[in-house]
């Protein structure tokens, strides 16, 4: 009903005093005209006062803090790496003489075109690095093998394999160019704890305190960051203080268990050896042949060296470790060549299929390639790594104040070189909802925010993660039907053009489904 | 995005100094909103209200109501100002009974900075665009709209006339070092315009629905708005579908909004407030409309103007012409 008179009398006194509270603010924003909002309150943000803490420099955390130093919108920020590898430190070109590092990634054009994006790289270009244009999968049945070439999408190359320690270096070559206190923007030690904004900014305790005007400023600063800042304890005994913390800390990361994020996923039950092997000549294609136990990759990376990945099972791997190089050169090349089955050829029935589908579309120019047999490796010159393969996806990718990118917020099957590549893509996504952030004045740590990345992001790598885990299963079993099913699959995509352009664009990044373009 | 005014409502309204067709007589309301909204602020929105649906639009009832908090030409009613005050704590909640207002926040904001950028001839790139720039946010509220723009680089006053709401909104703009010198003020339009105070451009948003008097509302938010300055104002469209998706869809199919939120004889059309804001010496110069996506629950700007509307103009510095004929 109306407001009783004695309600009345309050409520016109309470407006006159927060009037008369509000006066002598006039006097105060006049003086200080139109300056620093930020001053006139008193409380400037501190130097351990980030907008973004980005904990974990690897590829992925320098390639998000490339792209946020890239934007308009949000090369502003104050952006911080947390991680103590020394590399971080180096700042010139590695050189090409040498051997190439076994830890390598095979970017998809889409990745290649965020580096263009970002500016880095020009940087690549400018170290070891390797196109290829063409690739052949085949398995160990000799029932069916699929050439894939750039030229059946109209592209100049398929991907580019490249050293993980390059990419890394040519993301932080180019955070140079943008920002000339990179050492003040690395910090070169571990997190130890982290401790999230707590929730008591609803008010309602507020609410009962007296004077509310004295809080902005007689506030501890300690209380109004912890309500709006997650803090960061470093080894080193310094603390931070940051609106968003980026998890980018791989797969073990210490951000998602410190956030309490649960994953789910399984280990694969194989392990992967990776080494670097050297031809005669320069390896220009892509080979991949599923074995009853894993495949092995052979992957070109500049000169007449290449990248072998092979997958097995824990105790065949920990056996192939400790052979003789001479040894080991021997069962790669019997796994490449005639190991285990014979080599695949087309038939009639193949060249029919390939006539009947050849309406639709153009004919890719791979379905007339045949089958060739992979380079033969002459030198095995680096030490063999062995690593255990698992899958894993976290439930959330954000919470309050926190998002995780690359492998902190998921894994996947190495037989398709689309790992990192997901990785790149998070970076990507997150730096475009951080600017979009900015440009309408959010909060970037905001929940509601950070949850437009977790929207985009999840279904694409769900669905990579379900396609590859796919491939896993279907190859890993030894069963007549079932290998007769996948040779069919095989000759399908070998030589009915449309499903393979299909299946490239998905792969190289073009397209959000292999079957549906 | 202007749309054009249809020429016989153009016609009638110059010829006549009568309230705006479509006016309300100065009585809202559904029975005791007061006491409805209290309920509303203990329990959610529960199977209670089914027994009791009340019709909308609603009748006339009761005597008029007059005077906000101590002033009496005040446009506001008392009674919408109370809808808000109980259920203040819940501003910040985005997942509370200012979901949709949160939801909607992005597009209103991207609309503002792209006119006003263009108004003060701002770099669109730029992470502070409004630096430089005094701003009012009338009907603040929370500070939903208030903190975003400061961190846009103006600076902000924001005024009220919910104490509840003035409260709320300094304890949590003081958490961050950038909106922790928004002004709020617990006052009102009218007030303001007493102590003689401008702004380079006055936003208000999703606040003439709530007013008695609407072209009075216009007069005081063109008086405070500077010579050239701009003017923002955003409604919903008194509209069918806007009654269809506004108010049954949000209010009594989804619960979105509390019931009685909005009441469809105080909407006001474009039309409507475009002629209502030249009398008030402002050409309206863009007009935008804000469409719902259900499946992605994100708003965006289009050109559809029945539901929700957006409209930016600009303060004349010339005495108010009268309507050109």
């Amino acid at each position: 009903m109306a407001p009783t008179p004695a309600r009345a009398a309050a409520a016109a006194v309470h407006s006159l005093l927060h009037r008369t509270r509000c006066a002598p603010l006039h006097p105060l924003l006049s003086l200080h005209g139109s300056g620093d909002p930020a001053n006139v309150a008193g409380v400037k943000p501190g130097d351990d006062e980030l907008d973004v803490a980005i904990v974990g420099g690897g590829m992925v955390g320098l390639a998000v803090a490339c792209a946020l130093s890239n934007m308009p919108l949000t090369k502003h920020l104050r952006v911080a790496i947390i991680d103590s590898n020394p590399a971080l430190k180096s700042r010139g070109y590695l050189k090409k003489d040498g051997v190439p590092d076994s830890r390598v990634s095979t970017v998809t054009p889409a990745t290649i075109s965020f580096f263009r994006d970002i500016g880095a790289w020009e940087h690549i270009l400018q170290q070891r690095h390797a196109f290829f244009g063409k690739m052949q999968v085949w398995d160990y049945t000799g029932l069916g093998y699929t050439r894939y070439n750039a030229r059946d999408v109209c592209k100049e190359y398929l991907g580019c394999v490249v050293e993980n320690k390059v990419l890394c270096n040519s993301l932080l070559l180019r955070l140079q160019e943008q920002k000339e206190d990179i050492e003040k923007m690395i910090y070169p030690t571990r997190l130890v704890s982290l401790a999230f904004p707590s929730k008591s900014r609803q008010g309602t305790a507020g609410l009962k305190s007296p004077s509310t005007e004295a809080d902005s400023t007689g506030h501890t600063s300690e209380a109004l960051r912890s309500s709006n800042l997650v803090k960061l304890d470093l080894s080193d005994g310094q603390t931070l203080y940051s609106k968003l913390v980026i998890g980018a800390d791989g797969s073990k990361s210490n951000v998602r268990q410190t956030a309490g994020i649960k994953t789910s996923g399984w280990s694969y039950p194989q392990s992967a050896i990776i080494c670097t092997v050297e031809h005669i000549a320069e390896n220009d294609t892509a080979w991949q042949r599923f074995l009853p136990s894993g495949p092995i990759a052979l992957l070109p990376v500049g000169d007449n060296f290449s990248n072998i990945v092979w997958t097995m099972s824990p105790k065949e791997a920990s056996h192939h470790k400790s052979t003789s190089p001479e040894e080991f050169l021997k069962s790669v090349n019997h796994a490449l060549d005639f190991g285990h089955g014979p080599h695949p050829n087309s038939s009639s029935l193949d060249r029919y299929m390939e006539r009947l589908f050849s309406g639709i579309g153009d004919t890719a120019a791979s379905t007339q390639e045949c089958f060739e047999v992979p380079p033969k490796a002459i030198g095995l010159i680096s030490d063999r790594m062995a690593f255990p393969l698992s899958l894993m996806h976290s439930h959330d990718y954000v919470s309050k104040g926190l998002a995780l990118v690359g492998d902190a917020a998921h894994t996947v099957h190495p037989l398709a070189g689309q790992g990192v590549n997901l990785g790149f893509g998070d970076a990507a996504a997150l730096a475009n909802v951080i600017s979009e952030g900015v440009s309408v004045g959010a909060d970037i740590g905001d929940l509601s925010l950070l949850s437009r990345y977790e929207k985009d992001r999840k279904a694409a790598n769900v669905a990579m993660a379900a396609v590859l885990d796919g491939f896993q299963k279907m190859y890993s079993v030894d069963f007549g039907p079932l290998n007769v099913l996948r040779a069919a699959a095989f000759h399908g995509a070998q030589f009915i053009s449309p499903l393979k352009k299909n299946i490239i664009s998905y792969a190289i990044g073009d397209s959000k489904s292999p079957l549906f373009s | 995005m202007l749309h054009r005014v249809a020429p016989s409502l153009h016609r009638a309204l110059a010829s006549s100094t009568a309230p705006l067709r479509g006016a309300r007589l100065l009585d809202p309301l559904l029975p005791s909103p007061h006491a409805q909204w209290c309920r509303c602020a203990s329990a959610a929105a529960s199977a209670s209200y089914s027994s009791l649906p009340p019709p909308p639009p609603s009748p006339p009832q009761g005597p008029s109501r007059h005077g906000g908090g101590g002033s009496s030409t005040s446009s506001l009613n008392p009674a919408e100002v109370a809808k808000f005050a109980s259920i203040a704590e819940t501003w910040w909640d985005s997942q509370g009974p200012f979901k949709p207002l949160h939801l909607m926040n992005p597009a209103r904001l991207s609309f503002i900075r792209s006119t006003l950028c263009r108004h003060f001839r701002r770099d669109p790139y730029s992470a502070k665009p409004l630096e430089g720039l005094k701003l009012i946010d009338v009907g603040c509220g929370g500070g939903i709209l208030s903190e975003p723009l400061a961190r846009m680089g103006a600076t902000v006053t924001g005024i009220d006339a919910g104490d509840e709401n003035i409260k709320i909104a300094h304890i949590h703009a003081a958490s961050d070092p950038t909106t922790a010198s928004i002004e709020y003020c617990c006052t009102t339009a009218e007030d303001l315009v007493k102590e003689n105070r401008q702004f380079d451009a006055v936003i208000s948003l999703e606040v003439i629905e709530h007013v008695d008097n609407p072209l009075e509302f216009c007069k005081s938010l063109s008086a405070l708005t500077a010579p050239n300055g701009a003017t923002v104002l955003s409604t919903i469209n008194r509209s069918m579908r806007a009654y269809a998706t506004a108010i049954i869809g949000a209010e009594y199919i989804l619960r979105l909004l509390p019931i009685g939120t909005h009441e469809w004889s105080k909407l006001v059309t474009p039309e409507e407030l475009v002629l209502a804001l030249q009398r008030a010496s402002i050409s309206v110069e863009e007009m935008s409309g804000f469409v719902y996506n259900p499946f992605t629950q994100g708003w965006s700007l289009s050109d559809d103007i029945s539901i929700n509307y957006i409209a930016y103009g600009i303060k004349r510095s010339e005495t108010p012409s009268t309507i050109s004929q």
